[in-house]
């Protein structure tokens, strides 16, 4: 995989001139793009389904899940620059559209599921369920409904020029009043309990191992098909852009660009991906619910990303798949004290590879190449930068 | 451009391997028998168990205690000879008090351990997140927990107090006690909101009056507000169904607006013996709390009980009625076995009903039908010490009516 990792590196590896591409060698660089896409997909599609139980396999299927949220969030924070600490409130639009389907599908034309008779003792449908029942409504909403909120929340956000902290805090903010108004409506949001208990996926029976496999096949495919969209936008001239509003708005903005539009397209691109991956968790693990969108696991999503490595493609995804992955395995072989090594292994990451593990490809690579590449590290302190402007 | 050319090559190889992996996986039809369930492994002289409690997280205070108790039964058993002349080995897991973690762990337990049984879980949300993994694999949980009722699942055993064996009876006796008029404080999520339902239904049909309902987020310590609305509403009692920490600001702020357990009476549902050690006596002298079980409970059986789970954890540990249900739960797991003669899930089910255990809380019989069991209903004070004595029981086990379907003010609820 690391052929792919260092291809969108290099390519967006600030030049002394201006093209919006590296005019090194790009021909031996379009293979390595696409070998190791082709690797990734064997990885995926043949290789883990082979080795891994069924059990194992839908384990990975949520951990790309949580991947295709940090894909988004390496763009909108690694590229740019904007922290996103609020990504669960995406990630549960999707879940909850998908899952607000999936439980109508479940309960048959004209029932109601069955939590709001227990819980809610209403008599019909509440009205802004009922468009749901459509999968031509759901499946779109599940990306559209959190673009919207993003446009609106980043419209309002970055024109007044609100950053760093205090775009943060407000990301949270967001995070924290949407899991008070789920608990809240208990009787038609399923309240702590969530939407669980999903049976069927567009008519196939979910407790059907070959179907959840199924699942896994769409999950995969999805993550590759962002993944390659992510690589497409940080290598063209908005990406390039991108990372110059990271690096100094008021320059750019100088330049004659307008930086609250080049941020807006990241968060909203960012948040599509998180409302994408919630909507295929859903299927993958059988429940949403306010645990899965709240502060903590929209703080867990950033550090998987920090982990593996911000500002590349794949850090992040091997960041967020190696965290979720740290978390069953040490919580597996030491129930007791797991949450410990957890976090000694975030405290030594952090304090040794700044950079994240994908900083580790890059020494190599350094190596490798027998040239020092001192920009690669300069990115992560943005003003010691050169050549930005 | 050459972007282009790249992404075709790209696609052509991800579809080729796509083709591939998917032909894999459709070959796999045929042989995909894993949906009827997974077959405990008993082949062994020993029979796995599960245990799934959060280790860590919010509820790890509680739960702990929870797995302490059952690992307790483990040990007795073993040390009698096992079940079906098996050792009983337990695989714990931690739910860390995550709702999706819970899932994953029981699908693990069952899929991966092959456990016969899986003991566990406390709050609702994790029931419930969990209940579509065990129908699915149609693999037994045991769930020690009181709580809302509502809910009848074929491979669940509720070894706690249903609606009808704990909040009903409490209402019954604050009825007896002359209450006319009740303030319902509990925090935000399913248990207490669902409870308040059945009150006001109860209160409806009973004569008496509910003077306001609020709910405070998990985890919230900000009583004032709450507190003052419960004291200028001049209710004759509360009825609190407020969990964890919110209960130490709650009391603290109940005591000093200055109310008292006999200017207005709080009965509570979810503070046992562990949590009044927490909280401090000082704040809940002479409240009232409604279980099925209280360390002080007379018997032998709880005598046993109290004596070996101190020996084995500490004098200053005190027994409580969840503790105690989880600890009942590994018995009955064992009795059903012994009398199916099988491990076999289903046939372990065929065999529950009419079940009796002699437990610390007294004679308590499996109803196989809707798989909770008979326990005695009783209402306690708590003292100085901290420990909570009996003032009033039902005299007989109750038998357990999930669904309240014999209530008959209870007829909108299910």
């Amino acid at each position: 995989m690391t052929t792919v990792a260092r291809d969108p590196v290099a390519a967006a590896d600030p030049s002394p001139t201006p093209p919006t591409r590296p005019a090194a060698g790009p021909s031996r660089h379009r293979y390595r793009a696409a070998v190791g896409f082709a690797f990734g997909a064997a990885l995926l599609f043949a290789v883990a389904p082979l080795l891994l139980s069924d059990f194992r396999l839908s384990l990975l299927a949520k951990y790309l899940c949580v991947a295709m949220v940090a894909v988004g969030i390496g763009l909108a924070w690694g590229r740019g620059g904007m922290l996103t600490l609020g990504q669960g409130v995406f990630f549960g639009l999707g879940g909850y559209a998908m899952a607000m389907h999936l439980k109508l599908a479940d309960a048959g034309p004209g029932n109601m599921p069955d939590f709001m008779m227990l819980y809610g003792q209403l008599d019909e449908l509440p009205l802004w369920w009922r468009p749901f029942a459509s999968p031509w409504f759901a499946l779109p909403a599940t990306m559209l409904l959190p673009m919207a909120v993003a446009f609106v929340l980043g419209s309002l956000v970055f024109r007044r020029r609100v950053r760093g902290a205090y775009f943060a805090i407000l990301s949270q903010a967001l995070a924290a009043a949407m899991v008070i108004l789920l608990i809240g409506q208990q009787g038609t949001t399923g309240g702590t309990n969530g939407l669980t208990d999903i049976q069927g996926f567009f008519g196939y029976d979910l407790d059907d191992p070959v179907n959840q496999r199924m699942v896994y096949f769409i999950i995969a495919g999805t993550l590759l098909a962002l993944l390659a969209l992510a690589r497409h936008l940080m290598q063209s001239r908005y990406g390039e852009l991108l990372v110059a509003v990271r690096d100094s708005e008021e320059r750019v903005r100088f330049l004659g660009y307008d930086p609250a539009t080049v941020k807006l397209v990241a968060y909203v691109v960012a948040a599509g991906m998180a409302g994408l991956a919630g909507a295929l968790f859903v299927p993958a693990v059988g429940i949403i619910s306010p645990a899965l969108i709240g502060i903590v696991p929209s703080i867990e999503f950033v550090i998987g990303v920090a982990i593996g490595g911000r500002a590349t493609l794949l850090g992040p995804v091997l960041g967020a798949v190696a965290v979720a992955w740290a978390r069953t395995a040490l919580s597996e072989r030491f129930p007791g004290t797991w949450t410990y090594l957890q976090g000694l292994l975030f405290v030594v990451v952090v304090a040794f590879l700044p950079g994240g593990l994908a900083s580790l490809i890059g020494l190599a690579r350094r190596r490798d190449d027998g040239e020092p590449r001192p920009s690669r590290f300069a990115r992560f302190r943005p003003r010691r930068r050169e050549g930005a402007a | 451009m050459t972007l282009i050319r790249g992404r075709r090559i790209l696609a052509g190889a991800m579809t080729l391997v796509a083709a591939a992996a998917l032909a894999a996986c459709g070959s796999k039809t045929t042989d995909g028998n894993t949906s009827a369930g997974v077959a405990a492994d008993v082949s062994g002289d020993t029979v796995k168990v599960g245990l799934l409690n959060s280790l860590s997280g919010t509820m790890a205070i509680s739960e702990v205690t929870v797995r302490d108790s059952i690992m307790l039964a483990i040990e007795e058993i073993n040390a009698a000879g096992g079940v079906l002349d098996k050792k009983i080995e337990p695989v714990g897991e931690d739910g860390a008090s995550d709702w999706p973690t819970f899932a994953e762990k029981a699908e693990k337990l069952i899929r991966e351990d092959r456990v016969a049984a899986v003991f566990g879980c406390w709050t609702s949300a994790s029931r419930k997140a969990v209940k579509p993994v065990f129908e699915k694999n149609k693999a037994l949980l045991f769930y020690p927990v009181q709580y809302e009722g509502l809910e009848q699942s074929p491979y669940i055993f509720y070894t706690g107090a249903t609606t009808n064996q704990q909040i009903v009876p409490g209402l019954d006796y604050l009825k007896a006690q002359g209450t006319t008029s009740l303030y319902l404080v509990g925090s935000d999520y399913v248990f207490p909101r669902t409870a308040n339902k059945i009150i006001k239904a109860y209160a409806e049909a009973n004569g008496m009056k509910v003077l306001g309902e609020d709910y405070a987020p998990l985890g919230s310590t900000e009583f004032g507000t709450i507190t003052n609305k419960v004291k200028s509403s001049g209710a004759d009692a509360v009825f609190n169904t407020l969990n964890g920490d919110s209960n130490v600001a709650f009391f603290k702020e109940y005591k000093s607006a200055g109310l008292t357990a006999d200017s207005m009476p709080v009965v509570s549902v979810s503070i046992a013996e562990e949590e009044v050690k927490s909280i401090g006596t000082q704040y809940l002298e002479g409240q009232l709390t409604a279980w099925n079980y209280y360390q002080t409970t007379p018997g032998a059986a709880n005598e046993k009980f109290v004596a070996a789970y101190k020996a084995k954890y500490g004098a200053d540990k005190p027994t409580s009625d969840p503790m105690e249900a989880a600890y009942i739960s590994v018995y009955l797991w064992k009795a059903m076995v012994e009398k199916a003669g099988t491990f076999d899930v289903e046939k372990v089910r065929e065999a529950s009903d009419g079940i009796t255990f002699e437990a610390p809380e007294g004679l308590v019989t499996v109803d196989g039908a809707t798989q909770h069991i008979a326990k005695t209903a009783r209402v306690g004070k708590i003292g100085a010490d901290g420990l909570i004595t009996e003032v009033w029981n039902s005299g007989e086990p109750i038998t357990p009516d999930p669904y309240l379907k014999s209530y008959p003010w209870a007829g909108g609820l299910s």
